[in-house]
This record gives structure tokens, C-alpha cells and sequence, in this order.
């Protein structure tokens, strides 16, 4: 379970996540898998608050975890969730929430006490069409800047994004042991319709499944700090109980937790925070690359866009058009240096997404000019139709570069 | 008694000096002493009232974490020398219900200011109470916003002035008491910090109380509370506190309002067994559905 294929380049057609994988079966829909995956990953505590689309993972987990010896609360609300599961991780149990947008603008506040702790969690966030109450049954992708960004302040965050039911679960083990090593919340940016459709989900052999858990501290308790601002390495995380008497703050802080009121602290500690992950997007990035060798059109695409985006691109491939795909299912750290690096060599990037242009936003950014970006966009309720798509990429074939 | 070198520094020279250690020092961070708090202030004494309950408690010290949320109180948990989460502002209470869940061998304390508590995580101290999970709650009542410089409290009485209500306050103030004893609490006191000794057996006696326990501690702020409303200082304002305090135990939670003047009643209002549900939820990974898929 290290994830797919990295920057993978080459004509290979698009990985199946389910095929040739052995294992046993399940007939899953993407928030039940999710809960099974948090099962898997060693998640113990779930705090949640019910909101639709994202009620089947904690009604999953609320049946499943008091029998592997877990814990699981339903909250008064999302704040109370998101502080939940800090508090339930610096007690040393694995831990996560999940809820959709008006939950997940809840969670922002605490999302960054997470990161500012640098506590290990996994906030899973089934989109559904917004702002505010919007769409609550119908999908959407336009929290992926609130992902983000969402939580004030500067910070890098890791968000992955599943486009079936197995994506669910492998992503799911997945943010939690990225939380485990790097010490951060990991978002699962998943949509309404991979949360409710129903698929194959296969679960490997559990001595098939890497899990990563948190480095604990090896110094006697005089020694300890819980923190560490050197070039992004991560500290050991000592937790409640353990005699460490550690004190840790959301101000800022120093290597010892305690509060430090000036720039030069303020400095080390925010540049520390994003330097622990952009020091580390090759082994967070991870993207599922098809027919990219010899392209001049890439799309890019997440969740279930990049499944009706995968439809376009075999369709255009039988038109003869020169198109590859890249599947984010890493969004955050955005992966950069691959768009900069392709955007010399092709004409266009195509980007559908379920919103007005987010992700896009970010490929045009890094293509710097070299690269078109077409957005294929939707307001939200309904899955992009493939053939805006295609005529999407028809359009970057047009393009003279 | 142990000696502790420290250096002191005077202007821009160091002085060698020679510190004896205090008996309570190893419950405090003494190398974050002096503290934040204001001359006058009885967050000082509600914490050494705390120190000196805890050194009474016979849970061992690493098994203790302290919980506060933002505000002058909110300092709390930086000071003491035990697993500490200074968290934010009002969500104190939920993180302590996270880490209590995850870790029932934990004592685990919540000790944060009534801002904090009760206006921005009024919902989370009424629903920790109602759950009547094993927590115990300090709230330090200074009738005001100290941190931020004086503005109106949800408990900040009647016609008191606060910088955001110039011409007086308008709107009737909550009392922590009732409201703690309404929403489910097992055990509920009121002390002030002139109470200290009594103060200090109500929060021994609730760090040994199943369930939810709810200690209030009236305090002064001369700062920005006693200032502007004519109290006098830190002194004048405790004087104010001896004048006005009647203790009642058992009183009815519903009589025991504080107005700007008049009576205020302190003493153990609440105290009843109720089965906490902090154990029922963990599970011995031998119940329905299995083993882990």
C-alpha cells in the first residue's frame, strides 16, 4: 500500500485499483470503505457529526469500531469533532473525523491547532456542491482551496483525493501513515458520488499493508522536546501519560512548546511547518500518469472527474489526438515540478473539476505560459459530462505551439 | 532542601543567586515563573489552590494533563509541570473529551476562564456536562474579558461597565453554577480566591469525583473589571468578596445569581453519583462485527 506508481511516464494505459489485486472481497460504497481503511490504517477514535454526504463513515465507524477495541463519539458539533480527535491523538490513539463542507468550514479553525501541534489525524471531507448549505446530497469539488488555504494563517497541508471506493480505502490507510510521519492532519478530499457508489472494494492481506506509525521519543523525559525546527525533520511525539510532561501551544512556540512572542521564533516555527512538507512532496506526491509519453494535451484530474476525464482521453486516443492523463490523487502538495516540467513539452494542460476553476488555477500557475490550461468546469450537482471534455482537448490540439 | 542555580539578570549584568526550591515546584514550570497574570489578579491563587490539590492527589503525576483553552485563565495549563495542552479559544472541553476517550487511565483537568468556557464554548460545556464524562472543570469567573482588555462577559453582571458596554450592560448574565447543575453535572462549587483553603478542598474533591465536576471560582480582575466599576484594586475587591459572600451549601443552583452588588453565594451545591459514561464507550475488540476487515 505505498501508494501508485510515481510520476510514472510511458504509453501504459490506466491502472485498475482493483484488478489482479488479491485479497478479499467486498461490494463497498466509498464512505463505508473509508471507515474499513481507517480500521486497517490502526484508527481507534472517531468523532464525528452527522452531515450528508459524509453520515456513512461515521455510522460505519460507529458500528465497527467498539469492535476492534475503539472508540467513537458523536459530537455536538464539527469544532468539537475536529478538537475530539487532537485531543484523542495526543493521547497516542490514531484518529479522525469526517464531514462535508458547512462541517469542514467548521473544522478550519482546529485544523490549524493540528498543524500548529503538528498532530497526527486524518479529516475526511466528502464534498458536496456549496457555498453554505448548497447541495447537500449532490456532488461537488470546490473545497479543494479551502483544503488549502481554508484555515488562517501560513501553512502546507497534505490532501489526498480518491476516485473509487478502493481509492477510498488505500487513501484512507494512506493519510494515515503520511499523518503518522510528517505529524500533521491529512484531508481526504473525496466527492459525494465516490462516497456513495457502490463498487468493488478488495482489502489485501493485512502483511501486504505497510503501516507507518509515529516516531516516539527515545530520551528520558528532562531531554524531550516535542518539537524540532531543522530543515523539516519531523520531532518524536511524546504523548499524554507517559511521564514526558511535555507542554505544547497553538501560539507560537518554540522547540520546547513554550510560548515565544517575536519574529525571529515566529520565523523558525512557520518555516519549519512548511518546510516539513515541501522538503518532502517526492515521497508525498502521488500521481497515477497515463499515455503521457508523446503527448501534447495532459489532463489533469481528481476524484471522480478524473474517471469521466479518463473516458475523454480514450475517446480523443481514437481520434488519433495525442492525449495523456495525469489522476492527482495526491492534490496537496500540488505536484509542481511534473506540471512545470511537462508544460515545456506539451501544448495544453485540460483540468475538469467539479467547480469554476481551482486546480486549474494551479496548472496555469506552474505552466507558467509555456502550457495553455483549459478548465472544464461545473458549478456542481451533477458529474462533468466527458464530452465537454473531449471537445476540451480538441480545442488544446488546435492549439500551435 | 535542594538548591537550584539560577542567574538573574539586572540590566545588562548577571547575578549568581541562590534559589531554595519552593515544597510545590515540581508540580510548576518555575522556568516560565514570573507568570503573565496582572497584581491583583486571583488566577494565581486559583492556580496555587490547584497545586495544592493535586499534591493531595494520589493519582500518580504523569497519569494528569491539564486542559485550557485561550485567555488570561487559558495561561493555566502552561504553568503547571504535567502533560499540558494550551488549545483554543472555548474548545478546551472537546479536546479534553478526545483525550479522556482515547486515554481513560487519565486524569484529566480542563482549568480555563468563563469567556472561554461558557461564551464561545458555552455548547461544549453543556454537552461535556450532559455526556457526564470524567472531567474536571475549573473555570475561573473574573465577570470579564481580561486577556483582550475588559470587554462584556456572559457572566459580567447587570448594569456593569466593560469597555463594550460603556453606558452599562444590558443583558442578564449566566449563572455557571445553575447552568452546569441543569446540564448534568455531579458535582458543582463556588469559592473565591479569598476562599483559598476551601477552594482547594472543592477542586480536591472534584479531581476525585466520577464523572463531570464542575468548580467556579470567583475571582477578581482589578484590571479591567474592578477598575472600571469602582472596586478598588486586587485587595479592595477581595475586602468586597468578604463583605458579600454567604456560604451555602446545598443552596439551589437557582438562587445563587450574581448581581453587580448584593449576596454572593459560594459553597458545594451539587454532589451526586451518576454513572459517567467514559468506560461504557471503549470497546475490548471481542464484540459484534469481528475483527478488524
Amino acid at each position: 500500500m505505498k501508494g501508485a506508481v510515481k510520476e510514472k511516464s510511458g504509453i501504459e494505459p490506466p491502472a485498475s485499483p482493483v484488478k489482479a489485486r488479491k485479497g478479499e472481497e467486498h461490494f463497498w460504497n466509498g464512505d463505508i470503505a473509508c471507515a474499513e481503511g481507517a480500521i486497517v490504517a490502526g484508527c481507534r477514535f472517531f468523532a464525528g457529526y452527522p452531515i450528508t454526504p459524509a453520515t456513512e463513515v461515521a455510522e460505519r465507524a460507529a458500528e465497527r469500531f467498539k469492535s476492534v477495541g475503539g472508540v467513537f463519539i458523536q459530537m455536538e458539533d464539527e469544532m468539537a469533532s475536529m478538537n475530539a480527535i487532537l485531543g484523542a491523538s495526543w493521547g497516542g490513539v490514531k484518529s479522525m473525523t469526517s464531514t462535508s463542507g458547512p462541517g469542514f468550514s467548521l473544522m478550519m479553525e482546529n485544523l490549524g491547532l493540528g498543524i500548529m501541534l503538528e498532530t497526527p489525524c486524518v479529516v475526511v471531507n466528502v464534498q458536496r456542491g456549496g457555498p453554505s448549505t448548497g447541495l447537500p446530497t449532490l456532488v461537488g469539488q470546490a473545497d479543494v482551496m479551502q483544503a488549502r488555504w481554508g484555515s488562517h494563517g501560513d501553512y502546507e497541508i497534505i490532501a489526498l483525493s480518491p476516485s473509487s471506493p478502493q481509492e477510498f480505502f488505500d487513501l484512507t490507510i494512506r493519510a494515515f501513515n503520511l499523518s503518522e510521519k510528517y505529524r500533521i492532519p491529512v484531508i481526504i478530499l473525496a466527492d459525494e458520488v465516490v462516497g456513495h457508489m457502490t463498487e468493488r472494494v478488495v482489502v489485501p492481506p493485512v502483511e501486504e499493508i505497510e503501516i507507518i506509525d509515529r516516531e516516539k521519543p527515545s530520551v528520558p523525559p528532562d531531554l524531550y522536546r516535542p518539537y524540532r525546527f531543522d530543515g523539516g525533520k519531523i520531532a518524536p511525539m511524546a504523548v499524554a501519560g507517559e511521564g514526558y510532561r511535555f507542554h505544547v501551544t497553538g501560539l507560537t512556540h518554540d522547540e520546547r512548546g513554550y510560548p515565544a512572542m517575536n519574529w525571529e521564533a515566529q520565523d523558525k516555527l512557520v518555516r519549519h511547518l512548511v518546510a516539513k512538507i515541501r522538503n518532502h512532496v517526492d515521497d508525498i506526491i502521488d500521481l497515477e500518469e497515463s499515455y503521457i509519453r508523446g503527448a501534447d494535451i495532459v489532463v489533469v484530474s481528481y476524484g471522480i472527474s478524473a474517471r469521466l476525464a479518463m473516458d475523454a482521453v480514450e475517446d480523443a486516443r481514437r481520434e488519433e489526438l495525442r492525449v495523456g492523463m495525469i489522476k492527482m490523487k495526491t492534490i496537496w502538495p500540488f505536484p509542481e515540478a511534473r506540471i512545470r516540467n511537462l508544460a515545456q513539452k506539451i501544448k495544453a494542460f485540460v483540468v475538469p473539476e467539479i467547480n469554476l476553476g481551482q486546480i486549474v488555477r494551479e496548472v496555469e500557475r506552474c505552466a507558467a505560459g509555456k502550457a495553455e490550461a483549459i478548465p472544464v468546469s461545473h458549478a456542481g450537482g451533477y458529474v462533468l459530462d466527458s464530452k465537454a471534455i473531449l471537445d476540451a482537448i480538441r480545442k488544446g490540439a488546435r492549439i500551435k505551439k | 532542601m535542594n538548591q537550584d542555580v539560577s542567574l538573574r539578570e539586572i540590566g545588562n549584568e548577571y547575578e549568581l543567586e541562590m534559589m531554595p526550591d519552593h515544597p510545590y515546584d515540581p508540580l510548576l514550570r518555575v522556568e516560565r515563573i514570573p507568570h503573565v497574570w496582572c497584581p491583583g489578579c486571583g488566577i494565581g491563587t486559583a492556580l496555587s489552590s490547584f497545586i495544592m490539590a493535586l499534591n493531595r492527589l494520589e493519582t500518580p503525576r504523569e497519569k494528569i494533563s491539564v486542559i485550557s483553552g485561550i485567555g488570561c485563565t487559558g495561561r493555566v495549563a502552561g504553568y503547571v509541570n504535567l502533560d499540558s495542552f494550551h488549545t483554543t479559544h472555548g474548545r478546551a472541553i472537546p479536546f479534553a473529551t478526545g483525550l479522556k476517550l482515547a486515554r481513560p487511565d487519565l486524569k484529566v483537568i480542563v482549568f480555563s476562564g468563563d469567556g472561554d468556557l461558557i461564551a464561545i464554548g458555552g455548547n461544549h460545556f453543556i454537552h461535556a456536562a450532559r455526556r457526564n464524562i470524567n472531567l474536571t472543570i475549573i473555570c475561573v469567573n473574573n465577570f470579564i474579558y481580561g486577556m483582550t482588555g475588559g470587554q462584556l462577559a456572559p457572566t459580567t453582571p447587570i448594569s456593569a461597565t466593560s469597555t463594550t458596554t460603556p453606558h452599562g450592560n444590558e443583558e442578564p448574565p449566566f449563572n455557571l453554577a445553575h447552568l452546569a447543575a441543569a446540564s448534568g453535572a455531579v458535582y458543582v462549587a463556588r469559592w473565591t480566591t479569598l476562599h483559598f483553603q476551601r477552594l482547594e478542598k472543592a477542586m480536591f474533591e472534584a479531581l476525585n469525583h466520577s464523572g463531570f465536576s464542575f468548580v467556579e471560582v470567583i475571582s477578581p480582575c482589578p484590571t479591567v473589571f474592578g477598575r472600571r466599576n469602582k472596586m478598588g484594586d486586587g485587595i479592595n475587591m477581595l475586602k468586597l468578596f468578604q463583605e458579600r459572600c454567604e456560604i451555602r451549601h446545598g443552596a439551589d443552583t437557582a438562587d445563587v445569581d450574581i448581581g453587580l452588588t448584593g449576596k454572593i453565594v459560594v459553597g458545594k451545591f451539587v454532589d451526586k453519583e451518576k454513572p459517567d459514561s467514559t468506560g461504557a464507550r471503549k470497546g475490548n475488540g471481542k464484540g459484534a462485527g469481528g475483527e478488524a476487515a
